[in-house]
Parts: C-alpha cells; sequence; structure tokens
C-alpha cells in the first residue's frame, strides 16, 4: 500500500464570483414597542442599537420598554383576551393565523434577508429554513383553533389567558413563530420580548399582525434587554411564561415563577451527543455532522456539539471532517454562496473564544479551517477540538457556536454513557446503517429529541423540548397545544 | 469463490447522499464565474452522436464543432473529445486531424453490453486500431446484478488490455443497477480492474447522469486517491441538457475533488445537446440579455 499522504487541493479554480443577494428591504431607521395594535414610543423615550453582525456596524434605533410599557402591554392583552380573541369563535381565530401565514410566505425574502442583517445568519439558511418553517408553524396551528377539543378527548380545554414569551436571538422569528402560534390557537394572548439583538424581524411581524388585521392588544410586543424580560416575568398579571434561551437564565425565571400560579415551560441549552457507530454510511454521516454542529454558525440549542466516534474510524472520520471544512464558505451573511454567516454578537464572540481557549488549555487539539475571514464584524472559523475528555469545559459547556468537541468510544454501552454525561438532554444524533441499533440506543438516550442518520430536522407536527437541564414542556404538535391550556 | 476488493466499500445512505447531492444546486454561479465555468464545461464536453442513423456528413458536422464550438467572439476552447459508434471512428479522426482532440469510441457491444466476450474485446481493438484514444465500454449489468463480480472484474481488466494505450471509460449504466451502494461497488470494482475513467450511463436508459449518482462515483475516486495517489476520471453522461446543470455538476467536482479535476483529462461530460444552451448563457453574459434560442445552433 502506498503510504505517501496524498492532498485534495481546494484552490481558486472556477472561484464564485460574490452572488449578494440585492432585494431592497424595508429596513427602518427607527423600531418602536407594538402594544395594543399600534406602534409607540417607549415611556422612558429610551432606545439602544441594533447591530449588524457582520459589520460591527449600528442597522437600526430600538425602543427599550421599561416596567410602565410592559405594564401597558399586559393591560392590553389581558382587555383582547378578555374582551375580543377569548370570546372568538374558534374557527375564526384560525382564519386570522391563516392570514398571517400567508402573509409571512408572501413577504418571506424580505424577512428572510432582514433575518440574516440583524442576526448574522447566511441567507441561504433564513430563506430555505428558518422563512418556511415560520409559515409552517402558523398554518400548522392554525389548523388545530378549531379542533382542540379533538386533540384532547373528554377534556374541555381552555386558554390559560396572557402569555408572557421570550425568546432568544439564533432563530429570532422562527421562536418567535413557534411561541405565537399555539398561543393563538389555544385562546390566548400574548406579550412577546425578542433578544436584545434580534428585534427587527418581530417587529416587522407585527407590521403583519397590522395588515392581518388581528385585532389590537392579542399580540403585544416589547424589545429590551434582560431586564425588561424579568419585568414581563415578574408581572402579576401574566398567567404563562415561555421561555427559550440559556440555562442560566431559565434557572432564574423558574426561581422567580416559583410559587405564583403561572404556568412555566423552558426550553434551554443544549450539548448535544452525535454518535457516529463504525457501521455508519461515512460520508452521509460527516454531511450530517457538518450540519449538527455548523448549521447557524453552532447558534442551535440542539446543535451536535459532542461527536462521539467509534474509536476504529476515528482517524479516517476525522481526516474526512478536516477536508469538509476546507469547503465551508464563511463570509457575508447576504452572499447566496455563504455557508457559514457572523457570529450573532460581539458579546457571544468572546465567549466562544474564551472556551475554545480553555479547550486548548485543558489540552484537547484545536483544529480550524484555514478559511480567511473578513476583517470588520464578528467571526469564527468552524473548528473542532480531538481529543476531548467528558471532564473538559468545553465536553461540559454549551459553546454556542462553530466549534465540536470530538471523543471516541469502544462499544454501544461506552456510547450511551457518555452520550448522557451531561447535565443536558435536548437533542442526540444516532449515525449507523442498522436499524435495530438505532431502535436500541435510542431507547438508552436521555434526551428529548433523537435524530437518527439527520440531524437538526424541524417540522412543525413534532414536538421539541428536554430533559434535565434542558428544559421542561413541548413545542411543537399537539403536545405544544397543551402548554397553553389549563 | 468470493470476490474481494483492495479497499472497502463504504454504505450509501439515499436519503443523505440526496440532500448532500441538492446541495450543490444552491451555489449561485454569477457573472465572471459563470463564463469560466461554461467555457470550462465546453473543454471537457465529449460532443456526441451515437445513432443508428450516423452518416459520414454527420460525423463530419460533429467534428467541425468539436474544433470550433461556437462563434469567435465567445473564445470559446475545443470539446473535449468526439464519440461516436466504432465505423464512424476512422472518418472521425480524419476529420480531426491536425487538431488535438481526441477520438472516443464506444465498444464492447454497446449499449446493451450482451455479446460473447470474444466479440466485445473484438470491438475494442477494432475501434483502437481504426484510431480511437479512448474508449467507452459499457459493463455486463446482467453479470454485475447476478453477483458475478470476478467476471465484471475479469472483463474490465481484459478490455483494459485490448484497448493498449487508449484510455477506458468504463460505462455502468447506473439506471439499471438502481441503487447507490450497487454504484459504490461497480466503481470501485472498475478502478482497482484498471478504468481510468468511470462514466454514469450510455445515454440510452433513463434516469442517466443524475447528481447523486456522480457523487457517488466522485467519492469513490477521491477516497481512492487519498489512498493511492491515483487520479481517477468522471464522466456524467446523458440528460445534461441545460448551462444550469452542467455548472452544478462543475461544483460538485470543485467541492469534492478539489481543483485537480477540474480539468478535461479527470473530467467530461458526454452531451449531445448542451453546447446550444452553453452558447446562449454566453451571449447573454456579453450582450446582457437572452435571445431567443432560435438564434443558437441546436445541432
Amino acid at each position: 500500500m502506498d503510504k505517501k499522504k496524498h492532498h485534495l487541493k481546494f484552490g481558486s479554480s472556477l472561484s464564485y464570483a460574490p452572488a449578494p443577494e440585492t432585494t431592497p428591504v424595508p429596513l427602518k431607521k427607527q423600531y418602536e414597542l407594538f402594544i395594543n395594535g399600534e406602534f409607540v414610543a417607549p415611556q422612558s423615550g429610551s432606545y439602544f442599537n441594533s447591530v449588524n453582525p457582520a459589520t460591527g456596524k449600528r442597522l437600526a434605533r430600538i425602543a427599550k420598554a421599561e416596567e410602565s410599557d410592559i405594564n401597558l402591554a399586559v393591560k392590553s392583552a389581558r382587555r383582547a383576551y378578555e374582551k375580543v380573541w377569548g370570546p372568538m369563535p374558534p374557527a375564526e381565530r384560525g382564519k386570522y393565523l391563516f392570514r398571517i401565514a400567508r402573509i409571512i410566505q408572501e413577504k418571506a425574502r424580505e424577512l428572510a434577508i432582514l433575518e440574516s442583517m440583524d442576526g448574522g445568519k447566511p441567507i441561504k439558511e433564513s430563506r430555505d429554513v428558518d422563512l418556511p418553517l415560520v409559515a409552517a408553524h402558523f398554518f400548522y396551528y392554525a389548523g388545530w383553533a378549531d379542533k382542540l377539543k379533538y386533540a384532547f378527548p373528554g377534556k374541555d380545554p381552555r386558554p390559560l389567558g396572557v402569555a408572557g414569551q421570550v425568546i432568544p436571538w439564533n432563530f429570532p422569528l422562527l421562536m418567535a413563530a413557534w411561541k405565537i402560534a399555539p398561543a393563538l390557537a389555544c385562546g390566548n394572548t400574548v406579550v412577546l420580548k425578542p433578544a436584545e439583538t434580534t428585534s427587527i424581524t418581530a417587529m416587522h411581524l407585527a407590521e403583519i399582525f397590522q395588515d392581518a388585521g388581528l385585532p389590537p392588544g392579542v399580540v403585544n410586543i416589547v424589545s429590551g434587554a434582560g431586564e425588561t424580560g424579568a419585568a414581563l416575568v415578574e408581572h402579576d398579571d401574566v398567567d404563562k411564561i415561555a421561555f427559550t434561551g440559556s440555562t442560566a437564565v431559565g434557572k432564574r425565571i423558574a426561581q422567580s415563577v416559583a410559587g405564583t400560579p403561572k404556568k412555566l415551560t423552558l426550553e434551554l441549552g443544549g450539548k448535544a451527543a452525535n454518535i457516529v457507530f463504525d457501521d455508519c454510511t461515512i460520508d452521509q454521516a460527516v454531511e450530517g455532522v457538518i450540519n449538527g454542529i455548523y448549521f447557524n454558525q453552532g447558534h442551535v440549542c440542539c446543535a451536535g456539539s459532542r461527536l462521539l466516534i467509534q474509536e476504529s474510524i476515528h482517524d479516517d472520520f476525522v481526516a474526512r471532517l478536516s477536508r469538509r471544512i476546507e469547503t465551508l464558505r464563511v463570509g457575508d451573511p447576504l452572499d447566496k454562496n455563504t455557508d457559514i454567516g457572523a457570529i450573532n454578537s460581539k458579546a457571544q464572540l468572546k465567549r466562544i473564544t474564551e472556551l475554545v481557549k480553555t479547550g486548548e488549555e485543558e489540552g484537547a487539539e484545536l483544529h480550524t479551517s484555514s478559511c480567511r475571514i473578513p476583517e470588520e464584524g464578528f467571526w469564527h472559523r468552524p473548528s473542532f477540538f480531538t481529543g476531548v475528555t467528558s471532564s473538559h469545559r468545553v465536553a461540559r459547556e454549551e459553546i454556542f457556536g462553530p466549534v465540536l468537541s470530538i471523543m471516541t468510544f469502544r462499544t454501544p454501552a461506552e456510547a450511551v454513557s457518555l452520550a448522557n454525561d451531561t447535565c443536558y438532554g435536548l437533542s442526540a444524533g444516532i449515525w449507523t446503517d442498522k436499524g435495530s441499533k438505532i431502535f436500541s440506543i435510542a431507547d438508552q438516550l436521555k434526551a428529548g429529541v433523537i435524530w437518527a442518520n439527520t440531524f437538526n430536522k424541524f417540522d412543525p407536527t413534532s414536538p421539541f423540548g428536554g430533559y434535565k437541564e434542558s428544559g421542561f414542556g413541548r413545542e411543537g404538535g399537539v403536545q405544544g397545544l397543551s402548554a397553553y391550556l389549563s | 469463490m468470493s470476490f474481494v476488493l483492495n479497499y472497502p466499500v463504504p454504505r450509501i445512505d439515499q436519503v443523505g447522499l440526496e440532500e448532500r447531492a441538492a446541495s450543490f444546486k444552491k451555489r449561485s454561479i454569477k457573472n465572471e464565474a459563470k463564463a469560466v465555468g461554461l467555457k470550462m464545461a465546453v473543454s471537457m464536453m465529449d460532443l456526441t452522436t451515437l445513432e443508428g442513423a450516423d452518416t459520414k456528413g454527420k460525423v463530419s458536422r460533429l467534428c467541425r464543432k468539436a474544433r470550433q464550438p461556437m462563434a469567435k467572439r465567445y473564445d470559446c476552447p475545443p470539446c473535449g473529445a468526439v464519440c461516436v459508434y466504432p465505423n464512424q471512428v476512422a472518418h472521425a479522426v480524419e476529420e480531426l486531424d491536425g487538431s488535438s482532440i481526441p477520438v472516443a469510441s464506444v465498444a464492447t457491444g454497446f449499449p446493451s453490453g450482451q455479446y460473447p466476450l470474444k466479440l466485445r474485446l473484438a470491438d475494442v481493438k477494432d475501434a483502437v486500431q481504426s484510431g480511437a484514444q479512448e474508449i467507452d465500454m459499457v459493463i455486463s449489468r446482467g453479470n454485475f446484478l447476478e453477483g458475478r463480480l470476478a467476471e465484471v472484474s475479469d472483463e474490465i481488466s481484459a478490455v483494459k488490455e485490448a484497448c493498449g494505450k487508449a484510455h477506458l471509460k468504463v460505462i455502468f449504466e447506473t439506471g439499471e443497477l438502481q441503487t447507490y451502494d450497487n454504484v459504490r461497488l461497480v466503481s470501485q470494482l472498475a478502478i482497482e480492474a484498471g478504468g481510468d475513467f468511470i462514466k454514469t450511463s450510455t445515454g440510452k436508459v433513463s434516469p442517466a447522469a443524475t447528481l447523486p449518482v456522480t457523487l457517488v462515483m466522485l467519492e469513490t475516486v477521491r477516497d481512492h486517491f487519498l489512498k493511492t495517489g491515483k487520479r481517477i476520471g468522471v464522466k456524467p453522461a446523458g440528460g445534461i441538457r441545460t448551462a444550469k446543470e452542467a455548472l452544478q455538476f462543475l461544483v460538485m467536482v470543485k467541492e469534492t475533488l478539489g481543483d485537480d479535476w477540474l480539468t478535461p483529462d479527470l473530467f467530461r461530460f458526454g452531451a449531445s445537446s448542451l453546447l446550444g444552451d452553453v452558447e446562449l448563457q454566453l451571449a447573454k453574459l456579453i450582450d446582457g440579455n437572452y435571445q431567443s434560442a432560435d438564434y443558437f445552433s441546436k445541432s
């Protein structure tokens, strides 16, 4: 056998010309709060900047909601719940949701562009993943609005009242859809707080609610940072809190809600194991691992951030991953050929960089794509660690960036114990060509969502949620309805 | 006795493979990249005529077209080869005299391959003697599907020997092998048996050259190169009719095998009607707007 090393050359032959998305978008200079069906200035008159992470420059000024604004928003939601939305025949509520879904489809392109500008995700993903799923969620839950008693036979499902919803910055519109669609279908009204760094598309969604003729107060959107979210969570007149975000904040919310009659669902962090057996279909497994960790720059709570490879194929698999990350294109989120966009914020980039540093200090070996990254803005090259052990911080803590931690296992039992050796339990992946093995392993994994021979597949009909510190409650599917009904 | 290959043949997951292949369609190839890609595609084109009705006149026209595929203003390179039936080889060689364009000939009882080995080898030798520099052989799909892999392998080796100095392209007729696992297996088998190129289809069976089938072949070639350093060529043939599809194949080659394979020595298109659309697209790049397809030659 030839012992010489042979290399593929991924160079400049047939290099792709820039292919920026150029559709004009209605970006505003300043965004207000959306309360009682109208855009209103915050009572304090204070605003903060939303930054384009690909340039580091300001995109727009965003209204900062404080306690008095939250009071108004909750009051308007309460009024809408009691006077309009609650008493409305369910089939009528469904019609509004269908209308909203259709308008989202019509405006999908401009929303996708705004999402990429504000959040840094590649246009390929916002266009082909986020926006289609946003519309699909509204369509799906629109269909449930007048069929709730069939979803829960023998019960008399009733709405909870006013839902306070706090969402993260990684899938701004999609998380808004996950929260708003089931809440409204079940007859609740909503006060939504988008993440501080990604409020813009939520405000465009508010315009869609206006266009759809949604009665004032049914959905209110209050932008702001942590204090705004806390004010909403702690508000006495909110019946339900739904939060997606970090485990640390989730714990604080659980503490503040404890002892109140508020219902709570939490969708928090993850450190998913992607388990690759030696009988996997190797090239497809490589693609799945790439998608699992580098999709949306790794800003995914269910990202497959721990790769467990069977020892016998470790070297081959790592070599394939190394070659593959060389062909990932990092850069302008609005370029249609970009695979990996900008890190959402300076703060997040700092956290990723710090954790990567600990990985190196603790003895893991860092492998990084040799790609060039832009000088301005926030970027991180697609990377992975080999030689990781379960005690390394990069194996235990959620990095929430394009950084994968690779460990090995010898037997299926060891794979399961490594996979479950975490405080999280949101998702997992299994890669084997053997059907029976998929079921036996899936049975033993403590994770809310398990993908087999694929990863990061989402569908509104499928429930999503975690075990342990990844939270509780389910979003999506019939199960997602019960979080908004009593 | 069971047949053993020197290198492993990994299994393929259909869903994952097709998803990956479809991802190459999302690449946006515009402006100068598009012009470079289209001209590259022409230089890789085996301009083909494989009909019972082929005449000297038709072959002559094809050869002239291969020398100068389109008007001078496009500054387009000549085609990669001219591909004809054995009976037309001598005439094509004569027509291409003075150019560096090789004549490729289908052989081994093309397209079915259902002839005795003796006749199939004679077919190859005859084509080579007439001046063919490339031989496109078809494997016995019957033998392959019956599991008689050793016979398929021996046949390829025998044909390779009969080729002498001529390059051997091994056609699988992937539309008849059906599964991606079969395509991966036959690709490795053909490479180990001595094929210089592996080729999807005869163009007589549908489906012919699809992106996922070609991806399986590219990945086999990649893995073989990384293990042995040997560079094998790939030729999707049949069903590629638009410039856009041709670019998608090139994107897939670029991102799977890298720069070294973006050359007519290692990648070819078997196509008879692709050229017209490529010309139309090049005209658009120069003139700024699309013209009626009626302004471009179709044959």
